[in-house]
């Protein structure tokens, strides 16, 4: 049947079984949004900034696992969008981006709201395309959500130029189509299985190190599994959490820069390394050659080669699906006859729990003055362990990943590899649309949140009751607290200076706004916040915390990953 | 450590940026990248010569295999191959120096395709090494211009490239 190009954007959405698109309207992508008044099978969302509705799509793949779409114009809406691009891409979340351009006869010729998208996004997706022919289209949007999904999942950008929304082609949306210079492997080689295996039974001191790889493949159960059933310890990437139970006795915690002393000195100590879905990132093993100093075997487990042996040289590399690869360990370890030295891994349990006995978590729970980190905690409790949680960038985030004890999957989202200030509230709003009925909290500092403040406007049109949990510091503290070690405390810049009254800002918006002072109101406000009477309201919490707490552990930059600073010492 | 990658990639608008970018982006050395359709249109060749080391050389690899568009990826230099250069060099060639021009030409297996009065224009083939050799056998005070293409190479014997 004959169609526009707009139609068949919206009709090759509609077919993907997409539920939301989180757009902004312009001149360029008028046709299409012409198309979207007539239709009813998908819902838009009309954010306040594009860069928003990226992290809102963004936020909503996260949490469902599915693809997230988003729509802008081209120009100014294009280069909006940039910053919710490039945070998908380095956290490998699968979104699409309809972007509009200039009619085809114009490119080039610096004509009104032109941007060469398509280079510009170019280091910053997983694959982008600009759409010359409407006869295309339908063909293209189809390879950018099988691209987006697969894989290593990632953002892709599909370019449409006006013209392309209006001409006309017979429509056809294939069910699938096969790329020549696309195929990812999926299944693990067989013999690098084998030798994990025997790698793994070999081992006296065996550490899981579990990335966002786990979430992102929904591999989560197999994990469990595979650790429970070998009695070894498990540690999480900020990317990770959730992928493997924070309340397990086998969780170590988080791993890293600010990761648990138990979970560093793990790492740093074990003889066998499964490294699942992990990308060995900088924040994690601190300084490569430090790290190699200990003598290990690594096993490292990711779909994309690439990741391999990229900053650590690794011993069993296995190109895979992570579910499949554990999948296929899992039946190769029921089979063996072997099991675990269980002396061995008893040792290793007595010395890891005397690392955990440091309780390198603890805190002032007496302080006069609100603690962030006591914040969290209370959350976790009055939410039952249960909610979404979203956070920004900076302490605040830290905290987050610390306290709060994700027990499942895809609950936890945050800007990991970019580090965007600004994600927290649009996350939110993508996990609450797609979640309506759950709980959903965004931690954040009074400093990210004003980047992406006006998003409570949407949340208001749409009716979004997310909580907003600002840990109000004064400071970046993050940036403070850098300084403040590496900087002989010259804080320049890094107070937030003439702040708004966030309960009044959130009330202008049509929400709830509720100012925290004193620990002792801390639990009443969140009971109420998360109360059935406030239900479908949205509560702009401003917690008034303790303006120089710092984040422990804390491996500085350069340091080797056991040489953690802890709060102890100070 | 020298190494010549080749690639096949879908000849597509737009994919030469994709290789060149990620050079740039990812700051690998890129002695020179040549590139021109297969004999099936819907494909490019590409030639890259780059140098790094060893885990250097496998991310490049890696990441020119992780671009969508790319279909194949070779290290020449794993194995046995075939390394052309295209040079063509304008001379002074008057009086005796045109003689000797011609001489050297010869020895390096070059080819005059363009005179003068006053210049030779000169055809060479050969890998890199020798382009490089005929450019200090003859005066530097003459060579008015050179350009040359790039490496292009090919496997030797049963190795090759193809989809
Ligand atoms: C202020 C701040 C502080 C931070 N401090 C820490 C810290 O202390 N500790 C910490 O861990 N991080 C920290 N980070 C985050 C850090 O920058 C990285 O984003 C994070 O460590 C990367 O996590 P990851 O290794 O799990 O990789 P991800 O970025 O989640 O990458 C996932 C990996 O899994 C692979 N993968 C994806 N899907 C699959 C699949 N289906 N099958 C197999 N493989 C797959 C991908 O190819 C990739 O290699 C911090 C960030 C900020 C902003
Ligand atoms: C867009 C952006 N700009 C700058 C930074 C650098 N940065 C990282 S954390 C931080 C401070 C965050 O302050 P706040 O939101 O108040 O959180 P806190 O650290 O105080 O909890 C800054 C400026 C960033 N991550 N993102
Ligand atoms: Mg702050």
């Amino acid at each position: 049947m004959e169609a526009t190009g707009a139609e068949i954007v919206v009709r090759c959405l509609a077919e993907e079984g997409v539920e939301f698109v989180f757009g902004y309207p312009g001149g360029a992508v008028l046709n299409i949004y012409d198309e979207i008044f007539k239709q009813d099978k998908f819902k838009h969302v009309l954010v306040r900034h594009e860069q928003a509705a990226v992290h809102a799509a963004d936020a909503y793949a996260r949490s469902t696992g599915r693809v997230g779409v988003a729509l802008v114009t081209s120009g100014p809406g294009v280069t909006n969008a940039v910053t919710g691009i490039a945070t998908a891409y380095m956290d490998s979340v699968p979104i699409v981006v309809v972007t509009g351009q200039v009619p085809t006869a114009a490119i080039g010729l610096d004509a009104f709201q032109e941007v060469d998208t398509v280079g510009i996004t170019r280091p910053c997706v997983k694959h982008n395309f600009l759409v010359k022919d409407v006869k295309d289209l339908a063909a293209t949007m189809k390879k950018a959500f099988i691209i987006a999904a697969t894989g290593r999942p990632g953002p892709v950008v599909v370019d449409v130029p006006k013209d392309v929304t209006y001409h006309t082609t017979d429509f056809d949306y294939p069910a699938t189509i096969e790329m020549r210079s696309y195929n990812p492997v999926v299944k693990g080689h067989t013999g690098q299985l084998k030798r994990a295996v025997q790698m793994l039974l070999e081992a006296k001191r065996p550490m899981v190190y579990a990335g966002g790889g786990v979430v992102l493949g929904d591999a989560s159960e197999h994990l469990i599994e595979l650790a429970r059933l070998l009695g070894f310890p498990v540690t999480n990437t900020l990317m990770g959490l959730g992928g493997y139970p924070a309340t397990d006795r086998q969780n170590l915690g988080m791993l890293g820069m600010h990761g648990t002393y138990e979970a560093n000195m793990a790492m740093q100590h074990c003889d066998v390394l499964l490294a699942v879905g992990a990308r060995f990132d900088d924040r994690v093993i601190g300084n490569p050659a430090h790290f190699a100093r200990e003598q290990r075997r690594i096993i490292h487990v990711d779909v994309d080669p690439s990741s391999i042996s990229k900053r650590v040289k690794v011993d069993v590399p296995i190109v895979g699906d992570v579910k499949n690869v554990l999948g296929d360990m899992l039946s190769l370890l029921k089979q063996a006859k072997e099991r675990p030295d269980s002396a061995a891994l008893n040792a290793w349990w007595t010395q890891i729990e005397l690392w955990r006995s440091k309780n390198c978590l603890n805190y002032n729970r007496n302080s006069p003055i609100i603690k962030p980190q006591y914040v969290v905690e209370k959350l976790w409790e009055v939410t039952q362990g249960d909610a979404y949680v979203t956070s920004d960038v900076g302490q605040h985030q830290m905290w987050a990943a610390q306290y709060y004890k994700f027990d499942k999957p895809r609950r936890w989202i945050n800007s990991g590899g970019l580090g965007t200030m600004g994600v927290g509230l649009p996350y939110a709003m993508g996990v609450q649309l797609a979640f309506p009925d759950a709980q959903v909290a965004c931690i954040t500092g009074e400093s990210s949140i004003q980047m992406c403040i006006q998003e409570l406007s949407t949340c208001k049109q749409y009716r979004i009751p997310v909580k907003v949990i600002t840990l109000n510091n004064r400071y970046m503290g993050m940036v403070r607290q850098w300084q403040e070690f590496f900087y002989g405390s010259r804080y320049a810049e890094s107070y937030m200076e003439s702040l708004p009254d966030f309960v009044k800002l959130a009330e202008s918006y049509g929400h709830i706004g509720m100012r925290i002072d004193k620990p002792e109101d801390v639990e009443a406000a969140l009971k109420e916040a998360f109360s059935p009477a406030l239900k479908e309201r949205l509560v702009f919490m401003d917690f008034q915390t303790d303006q120089t707490e710092n984040v422990f552990p804390m491996v500085e930059g350069g340091k080797g990953l056991s040489e953690m600073i802890l709060a102890e010492e100070l | 450590m020298r190494h010549i990658i080749s690639l096949l990639m879908e000849n597509e608008a737009g994919a030469l940026s994709r290789v060149a970018g990620l050079f740039s982006a990812r700051a690998y050395n890129i002695e020179s990248l040549t590139v021109a359709p297969t004999e099936d249109a819907t494909l490019s060749r590409m030639t890259i010569v780059t140098t790094g080391s060893e885990e250097i050389i496998e991310q490049i690899t890696k990441q020119l295999n992780k671009l969508v568009d790319v279909i194949k990826v070779m290290d020449l230099t794993d194995g046995p191959h075939i390394e052309r250069e295209l040079m063509l060099v304008k001379v002074k060639a008057v009086g005796s120096g045109r003689e000797e021009m011609k001489r050297t030409a010869d020895i390096f297996r070059g080819r005059i395709i363009d005179v003068t009065d006053a210049t030779y224009t000169i055809e060479l083939t050969g890998a890199g090494h020798k382009l490089d050799a005929f450019l200090e056998a003859i005066d530097p005070a003459v060579i008015i211009e050179t350009v040359r293409t790039g490496a292009s190479g090919i496997g030797r014997g049963e190795r090759s490239l193809k989809v």
